[in-house]
């Protein structure tokens, strides 16, 4: 790592650039970011030194004047417009002004309005670097970090060629989709046959020129379009020819077929990159005799469905995203870690060679956003700067399913638009082609989101995710479910990775009273490793534990350095995965429970695997691990919204599967306790002292329970609201979306804990109220039944998941009759539970609440016996067991789904201790949750929720 | 893509008869005197095949004469690799074989087909050699059985004739050839040999491609190497080894549902290390866009 890692190489980009800027200083005066206004210009040449300096700082300075000296008095005020000029699909140039800190997504989202286009995420912008190589914009950074010489040029192209266009809901895309083949067609990168070339240009023709007409077309008609690389006349007869059988054919409809004889080209979509092979290449390159595999010159070739690898134009490898491991670059060098096959013991890792270090990481990077965009749900986090030595960037746009989610909300009519001639294929253009040849071009994004951007973009994929992942399961083909069913859990790759991991020291980093709670909470229920038991399993199941596993996609974007260096690396992440882990799961099992409803809806078969499958991929899974365990704050932002956001998606799901009464299924984990905890401080504190909820804390759900909930984080706070509105609603009626409600609910009740009262009657007014008790209880509990469930149990089997659970069931319970509940065995553990707290002194604890501050917790036992039995009576399957002893009152909701063949085990734990302020609360919480654990050794813990109020605790004589 | 139907449909057949030389002049590192065969058995064998195309499955039969000069030249398949309209001319591994191009060429050019050569004319081979009886061609996609007969450069100017299509190299084990040890079985199913040398092909085969196909496995190599004819009645044919020579794998075909089964024999062919598939070229003439 000393060098290489990704973070690294990001800063020294700017230093090359720099000293390349400082040669060339005089002749180029303009460097990128003075060019526009001329002052700046003027102080860039006279000082050179300066500009280095500048670069360096650019985040702080960039936003003022060249001038160092004046920008602190400019700065505020001066904004910088640049004038971006950017060629579109058609030809021709767009021209538009941006601010110079805009980030690329503003002058994206600019093209994509001028455009009309409104299923973007398809595309982007390109970039040529000094090297003239394409690289992507990264839309959550700022343009000036990415444009470092030279005019602000840009290119809008498409970037992740849908597999089957017929998909897009709008013609007007696949307009520009088409306008994107023909010039890969035209230039060589994609190659077609005599044949096909005469086939598509003739859809061409149709769609530009309409209906052959004799009389106004002259023999020479077509000669004017380009159709291929090296255009015949032979090859205009014939589209001419085709042309004539046309008649009738709409513009959309010629599209349509174009597209549909395109995307069955070998080329289509596939990114190329050259390389060169480095040590001996694997027994599949089938080498010529006496050929020495090393260094031969290769294709990387990028695309929807892995990672191709060429030699010439002879395929000689491929290797699909579920079989790599993981991706990494270092220095010049790219690597891929490779699934054990059938028959082997160990993951191999193949290297490629590229031309350069930026060749490396823009590999690297097409990598992560194919994967991210074509193999997962939704984008997996950044990983956090500080913890994670390799690249923080991950695509942070929308992943295919969850456009396709989105673009199935477009409501809008077909917007007319002018199809432009072709002409700017002209003959200069055309190049022959070999397509390989072309590769140096592939476009790779450079940077990382910011924080900030990122949460507002998880929010947003949040949001979309959930809907999605109906597209997904659509779109995401059996092979996903395979790997899910397989995999099971995304969270394999987080444990592959952290085999050894200790989530624990992560914990401790962040010092809290919580995150301690949390760390002992981790480190019992490991039994010494730091991990769940539900981490364990997955591990166990993970394809890094056992070879088994092949079909588990997992790709980390990490950056390795030399293999061993990696393993330091991996235990680092590891670290940061365990916590983080716990949200993923969260997540996933949020997008679940979406696509389950949607599954139901659409529906194939096992909606349960489904769900754990869609989650597979592991990169994702790291991503939200690392987020959780990282930073506190900022993750709890992101946590929070994301939780928050998933179940405002879910709700509509669910209530979408509650009328189609497949939504039973749908369970949310919340591995997330670090985040819960960590919201819970921050708004416990502002609630206790409100008095009753937390409300004051969210700026706008304030009257509502719910809004103990907000407390997570500000931002949330406006989706928050949306979610106490849902939860009011939700508790006047009794209908699936109120499972969503009840999730927010159990925020809230957790918030609401230090006025018990308050908590009870939302309880008895609410069954989702209920649930959300239940989620109090699960979190404490963090193991679960699941074993004996398999795959659905697997992938709820931390508290968060009760919550979900608990809705679910409920709607389930009316629209399922199919759903059985094992409550006797959860009764069972919940039992020795109960007695292991009670001897700890833990009287009840209730999900929502924890504060390390406060030192009394109080909760009502009636409470919770209330809310359980509410649960049960809403939810066919679940059962609540209360047990008292002086100090602690313990409630166990145990509920068993079984719909579409999986069954589902979630347990959640609520206890209560009572007690005067002598009493170590964390100890007893850790001694409870550790507790949990033994009893539930096939379960992991999902979400731990502590809520501890000090002033409360006397009016608090409940226990 | 444009060419991209499913597997299977063919209109003309073209097939070269048994020349009285036939098996002599194998020469080179065969054991000559090892291997007898029986002409008169060979040319019956190759009667039955033809009149099978010809008659059961309803295809045009296009029949080159023998020519004695050309003792292999009955082994047409490996002379030209044809998909959609376009015929790529293959340039043999062995010098001698090299003149049974032209017969071939000409056929071509008369059913008006596109016709591409490997050697010569377009500039020098480099060495590319390639045969038939190494490619399989899916419909999908090609895979090349790097053999000791084909070699990479000769897989490179297929990939670089039939561009739409993602083209793969695979090792072959043993000394065969690859269709000796796989060919369609219909428009999604390979039939496979299970010996161990098969098997690693085809685990090399799973891993590149981007389709799923049906693997239908067979005991015996032999039995292996089937041709597969959706005729003019769009029926499915399947042209396989009598039970005479592949005891073990008929039953395996009777799992192929529907189909019209003809036992075909091909036992002379096959002591010189051909198969079914070796003795014609197959052409679909009424290849339509979609």
């Amino acid at each position: 790592m000393t060098t290489e890692s990704g973070t690294d190489s990001e800063a020294k980009q700017p230093q090359e650039n720099q000293e390349k800027r400082k040669a060339k200083a005089a002749a180029e005066p303009k460097s990128p970011q003075n060019q526009p206004e001329q002052l700046p210009a003027a102080a860039g040449h006279s000082t050179p030194a300066r500009k280095g300096q500048q670069e360096e700082d650019q985040e702080s300075h960039r936003s003022s004047t060249s001038r160092l000296s004046k920008s602190p008095l400019r700065g505020v005020k001066k904004v910088k417009i640049m004038q971006c000029k950017i060629t579109l699909l058609d030809g021709s140039d767009f021209t538009v002004n941006v601010e110079k800190r805009a980030k690329g997504h503003v002058l994206f989202d600019k093209v994509c309005e001028h455009l009309n286009l409104l299923e973007k995420d398809y595309f982007g912008i390109t970039h040529r670097d000094i090297e003239n190589q394409k690289n992507w914009l990264d839309p959550s950074k700022e343009l000036k970090k990415q444009i470092r010489t030279g005019p602000w040029n840009f290119s809008f192209n498409v970037k992740f060629y849908p597999p089957d266009p017929m998909q897009l809901i709008e013609d007007i895309t696949r307009y520009y989709l088409c306008l994107q083949l023909r010039d890969d067609i035209v230039s060589g990168r994609l190659p077609c046959s005599f044949a096909t070339h005469t086939l598509l240009g003739s859809y061409t023709v149709q769609s530009e020129l309409g209906d052959y007409d004799p009389e106004e077309m002259s023999s020479e008609y077509v000669s004017e379009l380009r159709f291929a690389p090296n255009q015949t006349k032979e090859l205009e007869e014939k589209v001419v020819e085709l042309h004539k059988t046309y008649k009738g054919m709409t513009p959309a409809e010629a599209e349509l077929h174009f597209l549909e004889n395109a995307k069955k080209l070998s080329m289509y979509g596939v990114d190329l990159h050259h390389a060169k092979l480095v040590g001996n290449l694997y027994e599949s390159l089938a080498p010529s005799e006496g050929e020495d595999s090393e260094g031969v010159e290769i294709m990387l070739g990028v695309c929807s469905s892995g990672l191709l690898i060429y030699r010439d134009r002879l395929r000689i490898n491929r290797f699909a995203w579920p079989k790599i491991l993981k991706i990494s670059y270092k220095r010049n060098n790219f690597y891929i870690k490779i699934r054990p096959g059938e028959f082997e013991q160990f993951e191999s890792t193949i290297g490629f060679k590229l031309p350069n270090h930026r060749a490396a990481k823009r590999l690297w990077k097409v990598c992560v956003e194919h994967h991210t965009f074509f193999r997962l749900v939704s984008p997996e986090a950044p990983p956090k700067k500080f913890l994670s030595l390799g690249s923080k960037f991950r695509y942070s746009g929308r992943t295919q399913a969850q456009t396709r989610r989105a673009s199935a909300q477009i409501g809008r009519p077909a917007p007319l638009f002018e199809r432009t001639s072709s002409k700017r294929y002209n003959m200069s253009r055309s190049l022959d082609g070999a397509p390989i040849m072309e590769n140096h071009e592939t476009p790779a994004k450079d940077g990382t989101a910011d924080g900030a951007a990122k949460v507002i973009a998880k929010g947003d994929i949040i949001t979309t995710v959930t809907t999605e992942k109906k597209a997904e399961e659509q779109g995401e083909q059996e092979d996903f479910k395979k790997d899910a069913t397989e995999t099971t859990e995304p969270a394999t790759p987080l444990r592959l990775d952290t085999k050894d991991t200790e989530p624990p020291p992560d914990v401790v980093k962040h010092q809290t009273n919580v995150s301690e709670l949390k760390r002992s909470f981790l480190e019992t229920g490991g039994g010494g490793t730091p991990g769940l038991t539900e981490w364990e399993k997955r591990l166990s199941s993970s394809p890094l534990r056992s070879p088994r596993g092949d079909e588990a996609p997992m790709i980390e974007p990490l950056e390795p350095q030399d293999t061993e260096d990696e393993l330091p690396v991996g235990n680092e992440t590891k670290d940061e995965v365990g916590p983080k882990g716990t949200v993923a799961a969260g997540y996933l099992v949020k997008y679940v429970a979406g696509s389950i409803i949607t599954d139901g809806a659409t529906s194939s078969g096992p909606h349960g695997i489904s769900l754990s499958t869609t989650m597979d991929d592991d990169v994702f899974v790291d991503g939200t691990l690392r987020d959780g365990v990282e930073d506190k704050t900022p993750d709890s932002h992101e946590e929070v919204l994301v939780v928050k956001v998933s179940p405002g998606a879910v709700r509509q799901e669910v209530s979408q599967a509650i009328s189609d009464k497949k939504g039973t299924l749908i369970i949310f984990r919340e591995a997330e306790d670090k985040t819960d905890d960590e919201d819970n401080e921050t708004a416990v504190p502002e609630e206790l002292e409100t008095g009753e909820k937390d409300a004051e804390t969210f700026k706008e759900d304030s009257s509502v329970d719910l809004k103990s909930q907000a407390a997570a984080v500000k931002i949330l706070s406006s989706k928050v609201e949306i979610k106490t509105g849902d939860e009011t609603q939700i508790k006047g009626i009794d209908s699936p979306k109120k499972a969503m409600v009840s999730w927010i609910s159990e925020e809230e009740t957790v918030t609401e804990v230090t006025g018990v009262k308050e908590v009870d009657e939302i309880n008895t007014s609410n069954g989702l109220q209920q649930e959300a008790e239940i989620f109090t209880f699960e979190e404490v509990q963090s193991s679960q039944l699941k074993s004996n469930l398999t795959q659905i149990t697997v992938s709820e089997p931390s508290a968060a998941v009760s919550t979900l659970g608990w809705v679910s069931p409920s709607q389930k319970a009316p629209a399922d009759q199919e759903e059985k509940e094992a409550v006797v065995r959860e009764t069972e553990t919940a039992a020795a539970k109960q007695t292991n707290l009670n001897s700890v002194e833990v009287a009840a604890n209730d999900t929502p609440v924890v504060h390390t501050e406060t030192k009394t917790i109080t909760y009502e036992a009636a409470e919770v016996d209330r809310n359980g039995d509410a649960d049960p009576g809403v939810l066919l399957s679940a059962q609540t067991i209360t047990s008292e002893t002086t100090s602690t009152t313990t409630t166990t909701h145990i509920t068993k789904t079984v719909k579409g063949g999986i069954s589902e085990t979630r347990i959640e734990k609520r206890i209560v201790i009572t007690g005067d302020t002598d009493i170590d609360h964390d100890e007893a919480l850790a001694q409870a949750i550790k507790e949990a654990k033994e009893q539930h050794p096939d379960m992991s813990v999902t979400k731990v929720v502590v809520h501890k109020e000090t002033e409360i605790t006397p009016e608090e004589g409940e226990d | 893509m444009a060419n991209m139907c499913p597997y299977g449909c063919f209109t003309h057949a073209v097939v070269r008869s048994i020349p009285e030389t036939f098996g002599k002049a194998v020469g080179e590192g065969r054991e000559n005197g090892e291997t007898t065969v029986d002409l008169a058995k060979a040319q019956r064998q190759f009667g039955c095949l033809t009149g099978a195309l010809r008659q059961k499955v309803g295809m045009q039969l296009i029949e080159i004469p023998p020519d004695p000069e050309l003792p292999e030249s009955w082994r047409i398949e490996d002379v030209a690799v044809i998909q959609g309209d376009t015929a790529l001319i293959t340039r043999p591994f062995k010098q001698q074989r090299r003149s049974e191009v032209e017969a071939v060429r000409r056929v071509m050019s008369e059913l008006s087909l596109t016709v591409v050569e490997m050697g010569g004319e377009q500039g020098d081979s480099g060495g590319a050699t390639l045969e038939g009886s190494d490619v399989l061609f899916t419909g999908r996609e090609f895979f090349v059985g790097i053999s000791s007969h084909t070699n990479r450069r000769g897989a490179e100017v297929l990939a670089d004739t039939f561009r739409d299509f993602a083209v793969s190299t695979v090792p072959v084990c043993g000394g065969a050839r690859l269709r000796n040890v796989c060919s369609m079985g219909g428009p999604d199913t390979i039939i496979m040999s299970s010996s161990d040398g098969a098997k690693k092909t085809l685990r090399m085969m799973e891993q590149l491609t981007d389709h799923h196909y049906e693997v239908l496995p067979v005991p015996e190599e032999s039995a292996s190497n089937c041709i597969y004819i959706k005729g003019p009645s769009k029926r499915d044919f399947l042209l396989h080894r009598p039970a005479e020579e592949c005891p073990e794998s008929v039953s395996a075909f009777q799992k192929l549902q529907d189909y019209t089964l003809l036992p075909t024999a091909c036992s002379e062919a096959s002591k010189l290390g051909a198969s079914l598939s070796s003795l014609c070229l197959l052409i679909n003439r009424k290849h339509t866009y979609f």
